[in-house]
């Protein structure tokens, strides 16, 4: 008798609309309690710590203060250019190419759209092996026998800032070039045909179409490849590491995140590799809200 | 008759739990960086199994890579959980696992005491604290030079001629305008070419009692001296990829790239896996001394084997430690199968030394006659709590940005690291 109480109790839990939305969002709302919020409350306490083994002591804002030397604002530029050369290159590349795969005059439409898409499919270390090894300073290695193609001499690409730099902007690209290229894609197939239509008959020529309807139209997604590019850029780590491990000769591969991990586990400051983590945290969403609010997206409709 | 089947399974099943519940068999883990030391030890629990019928061990071994089984011990032990029962850890990052009060790490001190005045002693200072050691060493890691004996006689140069620097300079010009070839390559961003020579001329980066003394005038002097090979004489070049193990350096050095390369003695090992082609053109000598009777080589690099104080078998595992990588039998097996020169002196005149074995048939016989000839000119090195830090910006800034950039001047780069270090 009781257990049958019981079991109604719970089919009118399940059939409650109040209650049911919470259950599906559940597991959602545990992951984000248990692996993002608790380790970034803990990253918070962490980084005003000192941490040894067993020993855990309060040293205020010492941590923050080491924050002012060359290797921390080496990394920061890294990251902020990194950022700055992805996006300048992974936003109009792939928009150009979505609308090139969207018309209907290109053949082999998915040939080309898988072929693109596939590099996003490959682990970032594997793909960073065949980068780093193309990227040899060997004269006989893929990249050097390319710009030989142009007679330019062999080039030392991982021991010189702006060709390290284009090396990780060009693995980038290749990586992510494709699911960009997704994101605009969906977009573009949102836009009516109605309205290119229209224009056609106003007498606008391609290009018109493509500035006045086709850029309007994406903004969203625009922004949205530009707000997860954000991110992407100041949290690159793998590919530095495929590159150089992690000691990057003269710090010039070193981003915000390999710094946190050289200082965190090969100088085992985990207080001090907490505070850089922060940094990082307050960096990333100052630059996304003020790019958020330069875009427009806080104003109200029709304001 | 079916079930008269299945009893006899069941009992026979049973009567093999029970036999080997009491042949005692002990469970040991074991995570190391180098597929080399798995075979190493895997043959020591051979040995050990043997001696002991009634203790027997079984030893599981994760190889992981370098940086990434370090991470994973240094987050085990400060967590509590999930360490091994033994670990390799790499000198260079060995001062991190004995921060603060209370080490993770179960001292050594009964298994290598009682051999300790049979050792290069300065091998287990890396590794110590307090008067307790931690770490089970490999190795001297005495450096030497490998020379490529056929450039060499092209250029008419006799190798045992070579006594000081400067006639090691010489001779690099006489190769150059023989062969084209560099003499030697630089490391610019690792550590080995720089830090065994700053040990060679009796200086280190740290002083015995801790002080930071990087930027002292020997140690500028030294980088000095590598800065002119590659500049003004012009008969050493940064070593192609950066340093001595990478991909571009072993295709390099293969092809016959340079004429000579300054290298600990496990780089044999190196040798003979990725530049099979040098195989009979390389001999081994003692580096060049600063001034005439002056030191010879340096003690560079190693790994300490640890027993973490999460091993529910601490006594044991320390028993097998000291018997696999300290008894006189495992010395020579360190020489016979890792081509290491042990840290127990008292085996390196027996016979397993002299006899052939892969190395001999690469570099020649004699190797551990000249390993002997310079035991006794190897400084030691000081170790301290800021020893990862300080391999760190050696590796990363001071060779790299004087010798390969140029951006600085070794005084300038060398004053600017000590700096960051006090």
């Amino acid at each position: 008798m009781k257990a049958r109480r019981k079991w109604s109790l719970t089919n009118t839990f399940l059939n409650s609309p109040k209650f049911v939305p919470y259950l599906f969002v559940s597991p959602f709302i545990i992951a984000f309690l248990l692996f993002y919020l608790y380790p970034m409350i803990s990253t918070i306490i962490m980084s005003f710590q000192e941490i040894g083994f067993g020993e855990v002591s309060y040293v205020g804002l010492a941590n923050y203060e080491k924050l002012l030397n060359k290797h921390y604002l080496s990394a920061l530029m890294t990251s902020t250019s990194y950022t700055f050369w992805t996006i300048l290159i992974l936003i109009p590349l792939p928009l150009v190419l979505a609308v090139l795969l969207n018309s209907k005059h290109t053949r082999f439409k998915n040939f080309f759209r898988s072929s693109l898409f596939m590099p996003a499919l490959t682990s970032v270390i594997v793909a960073g092996m065949f980068f780093r090894y193309s990227f040899g300073e060997n004269p006989q290695t893929l990249m050097n026998s390319l710009v030989g193609l142009f007679g330019i001499e062999p080039i030392v690409w991982l021991q010189n800032s702006t060709p390290a730099m284009i090396g990780l902007v060009i693995l980038c690209t290749w990586r992510w070039l494709g699911v960009n290229i997704i994101y605009f894609l969906s977009g573009l197939q949102g836009i009516p045909d109605e309205i290119y239509e229209a224009a056609a008959i106003d007498g606008a020529n391609r290009w018109d179409k493509f500035r006045h309807i086709t850029i309007p139209n994406l903004k969203p997604v625009i922004i949205y490849v530009l707000t997860i590019s954000v991110f992407g850029g100041y949290k690159m780590f793998a590919e530095s590491y495929a590159y150089w491990q992690t000691a990057t000769p003269g710090d010039i591969g070193m981003t915000i995140v390999s710094y946190i991990y050289q200082v965190g586990f090969n100088n085992f400051e985990m207080g001090y590799a907490s505070a850089i983590g922060i940094t990082l945290l307050l960096i990333v969403l100052i630059i996304n809200l003020i790019q958020l609010k330069f875009f427009g997206l806080f104003k109200k409709e029709g304001e | 008759m079916k079930k008269v089947f299945v009893l006899l399974l069941v009992i026979a099943m049973l009567t093999v739990m029970a036999v080997s519940g009491l042949a005692k068999e002990t469970r040991l883990t074991y995570w190391t960086y180098q597929e080399l030391h798995k075979e190493f030890m895997d043959d020591a629990v051979e040995v050990w199994n043997e001696k002991n019928p009634d203790n027997q061990i079984v030893l599981e071994t994760s190889v992981y890579p370098y940086d990434q089984m370090h991470n994973k011990l240094l987050i085990a032990l400060q967590s509590g959980v999930g360490a091994p029962d033994l670990s390799d850890i790499e000198i260079s990052k060995f001062a991190n696992y004995l921060k603060g009060k209370t080490p993770q790490l179960v001292p050594l001190n009964d298994v290598v005491e009682p051999v300790l005045d049979k050792t290069i002693k300065a091998r287990f200072d890396n590794y110590s604290k307090g008067g307790k050691y931690y770490g089970m060493p490999f190795h001297v890691g005495a450096e030497v030079m490998y020379y490529n004996k056929e450039y060499l006689d092209a250029a008419g140069v006799d190798v045992d001629e070579i006594v000081t620097w400067d006639d090691y300079v010489e001779a690099g010009k006489k190769v150059k305008a023989a062969t084209g070839k560099p003499m030697t390559t630089i490391e610019v961003t690792e550590h080995w070419s720089y830090y065994p020579l700053i040990s060679q001329a009796g200086s280190d980066i740290f002083a015995p009692d801790g002080e930071v003394i990087l930027d002292n005038e020997t140690n500028i002097k030294v980088l000095q001296f590598l800065k002119d090979m590659i500049y003004k004489h012009e008969i050493a070049i940064p070593a192609p990829g950066g340093f001595h193990h990478s991909e571009e350096y072993w295709a390099f050095m293969n092809n016959g790239g340079a004429a000579s390369l300054m290298m600990p003695i496990w780089y044999m090992g190196r040798f003979v896996q990725y530049m099979p082609d040098l195989k009979g053109k390389m001999i081994i000598r003692p580096l060049p001394a600063w001034e005439e009777g002056g030191n010879r080589s340096a003690g560079m690099g190693g790994t300490g084997t640890v027993v973490t104080i999460q091993s529910k078998h601490k006594d044991l595992a320390v028993n097998f430690l000291g018997e696999a990588k300290l008894s006189k039998e495992a010395s020579k097996k360190l020489w016979t199968v890792l081509g290491f020169d042990p840290v127990r002196w008292d085996v390196w005149d027996s016979p397993e030394m002299k006899a052939d074995n892969d190395y001999t048939d690469y570099f020649g016989k004699g190797i551990f006659d000249i390993l002997l000839e310079i035991k006794e000119e190897i400084n030691p090195t000081v170790i301290t709590e800021k020893y990862p830090k300080a391999i760190d910006l050696l590796k990363k800034n001071v060779s790299f940005k004087a010798l390969k950039e140029q951006s600085m001047t070794p005084e300038e780069v060398l004053k600017e690291a000590a700096e960051e270090l006090k």
